[in-house]
């Protein structure tokens, strides 16, 4: 038994009264997709925040047992005149947004080029003058770009602004740049929000091939059941900040107290 | 000649032009990344003058005449030493303040602006101050009588700002730096997410803005032969006016803002009023704004949420 890639303990979110997390605990495997579930408000979110660095969390720690050893989030962040969450980035976990952020003005490429600062560490000097090991560097940064836009579906539109892409694709581009930060974790928030059936479906093979091909850890925030169902191997169901449920698809998806806290309120979103 | 006088109104319009350009080069980069108006940005431009005037007066002292070596030897060491400014200015007086209100940098760069003023008053005087003269002789058009002249100066002006374009215009957009300062201007949290180092950038664009600010510094100081503590303010605004013309936030817009801005002063100097030429310069920019409220090439800024 191998240690989980991911442990979050006891962790307690509050912003000033409001508890948007109590003591949360689960952890995420390696090689395998997580899916963060649960009714709109439940703190889903909240917790990714915690996970990436955005927020630090009030209580409770979060341990990342990447590349280097088991590492603290909010250590890290933290941290004086140094830290800051580029570091969470530069620790091994990247992270999609509900909203999409890629820089719109620049080209799908550049988009991913600017992703792979950590894995290429240059200085402005050799960048300027142009040595050979950054020459050597930057050729490897857009071999690894187009990798990721292979594997993505996405090499055609490698020189269009990214601000052109239709929507589906924009999704699937940010998850090819979060990926080109060479992530131990990558953290997708709701990366099916607003794509249309066939969308979907491409995504949810794009996902399943990260992990079957590249071994790649995924923890993922969604709201569309079946596609849950279809890419995770691992569910943790949070309703009013707190874990309700967690274990395989068909645990979950049996459990009297998911039924009753979730799928009462999809079936109103369903008559909404 | 009428012909001529629009001719050297022309030459003196866009001479001025690159030198506000080349200024507001640092406000509308600075802007870009962290949406400030740098007000101490001016006051780092009358620095310049003088780091170049010290710089002249220990290479004349150590026996360097020949002007061209002495002119790139100043522009490059003031230019790094103008550079410190800018990146300890950053350092000291916004970064701390980084993250509280909107409004905290802005009275910092005031009493940044007035801090260099004084500073430069008392350790050097607050009289005039003048350089001789490195290169004299001018291009001349035309017959004896009507004639538009170009100076050697100026043509030095306008090959070093176009050489400074050049480069920064490369940094900019070929470069990996330049491609993260590009970033951090579209989405500064979401750069630091994909892991840049986001205040090593803001460091970085404070230094090119100060370095560029220098060479206008420079070029100005060797072109008029005079200074004093004080030529920030008039030169600051001026320069702020450019980048707001031409769309703060794009770099392109701040060189055609300025070069517009340099022409319209020396065109209404040349044909109407020398004392009003501010007056108009300024008239003609609530104008554009009136049409265009984001300068030439700036574009709207959409609120997200």
């Amino acid at each position: 038994m191998t240690t989980p890639l991911l442990e979050i303990h006891n962790v307690t979110m509050r912003f000033g009264g409001i508890v948007a997390n109590r003591n949360v605990s689960f952890s995420v495997e390696r090689g395998a997709v997580t899916a963060l579930i649960g009714p709109n408000g439940a703190g889903k979110t909240t917790m990714f925040n915690c996970i990436t660095g955005f927020y630090r969390a009030s209580e409770g720690e979060i341990v990342l047992n990447g590349r280097d050893g088991p590492l603290d989030i909010g250590t890290l962040i933290t941290k004086p005149v140094t830290g800051g969450s580029h570091l969470v980035t530069r620790a091994g976990i990247a992270r999609t947004f509900q909203n999409i952020r890629l820089f719109k003005d620049m080209s799908v490429v550049e988009n991913l080029l600017v992703a792979q600062h950590l894995v290429t560490a240059n200085n402005l000097l050799s960048g300027v003058f142009r040595t050979p090991s950054f020459h050597r560097a930057e050729r490897e940064a857009v071999d690894r770009a187009y990798h990721w836009l292979r594997e993505m579906n996405l090499a055609d539109d490698a020189n269009r602004l990214a601000g052109e892409l239709p929507y589906g694709r924009q999704r699937r581009l940010e998850i090819a740049r979060a990926m080109c930060t060479g992530p131990t974790l990558i953290c997708l928030d709701e990366p099916a929000a607003g794509l249309n059936p066939s969308e979907t479906r491409e995504l949810s093979e794009v996902i399943q091939r990260l992990c079957t091909e590249h071994d790649q850890s995924v923890l993922v925030i969604e709201h569309d059941m079946a596609l849950v169902m279809r890419i995770s191997q691992h569910i943790v169901v949070l309703d009013h900040g707190e874990v309700i449920s967690d274990g395989t698809p068909e645990h979950v998806a049996n459990d009297p107290a998911v039924v009753a806290a979730y799928l009462g309120v999809s079936e109103e979103e369903v008559e909404a | 000649m009428d012909v001529y006088i629009l001719l050297q109104q022309l030459f003196n319009g866009i001479t001025l032009g690159t030198i506000y350009g080349l200024i507001a080069v640092g406000y509308t980069m600075v802007y870009g990344v962290i949406r400030m108006i740098n007000f101490a940005h001016g006051d780092v431009y009358m620095v310049s003058a003088y780091i170049a005037a010290i710089t002249l007066a220990v290479l004349t002292f150590f026996g360097i005449q020949s002007a061209p070596f002495a002119l790139i030897s100043v522009l490059v060491i003031t230019c790094a030493v103008t550079a410190v400014y800018g990146w300890a200015i950053e350092r000291v007086a916004y970064r701390p303040l980084r993250g509280s209100t909107k409004l905290a940098p802005l009275i910092s760069a005031i009493g940044i602006s007035l801090m260099l003023q004084s500073y430069v008053q008392i350790s050097q005087g607050a009289r005039d101050q003048g350089v001789p003269t490195l290169i004299s002789g001018a291009f001349r058009f035309g017959d004896g009588v009507h004639f538009a002249q170009i100076t050697y100066m100026q043509t030095v002006i306008l090959f070093a700002s176009l050489i400074a374009m050049g480069i920064l215009t490369y940094v900019i957009n070929y470069t990996r730096i330049g491609r993260e300062c590009r970033a951090t201007q579209q989405n500064i949290r979401m750069s630091a997410v994909l892991g840049v180092n986001t205040d090593r950038i803001i460091s970085t664009v404070f230094v090119i803005g100060a370095a560029t600010a220098a060479v206008g510094g420079v070029l100005v100081t060797f072109n008029y032969g005079s200074f004093n503590f004080f030529i920030g303010f008039v030169m600051g605004i001026k320069a702020f006016t450019a980048a707001v013309l031409g769309g703060i936030g794009s770099l392109p817009g701040a060189v055609l803002g300025g070069i517009l801005l340099g022409l319209t002063e020396a065109l209404f100097a040349g044909y109407v009023s020398t004392d009003y030429k501010d007056v108009f310069a300024f008239a003609l920019l609530i104008t554009l704004l009136f049409f265009r409220p984001y300068g030439l090439l700036g574009r709207p800024e959409i609120q997200k949420v």
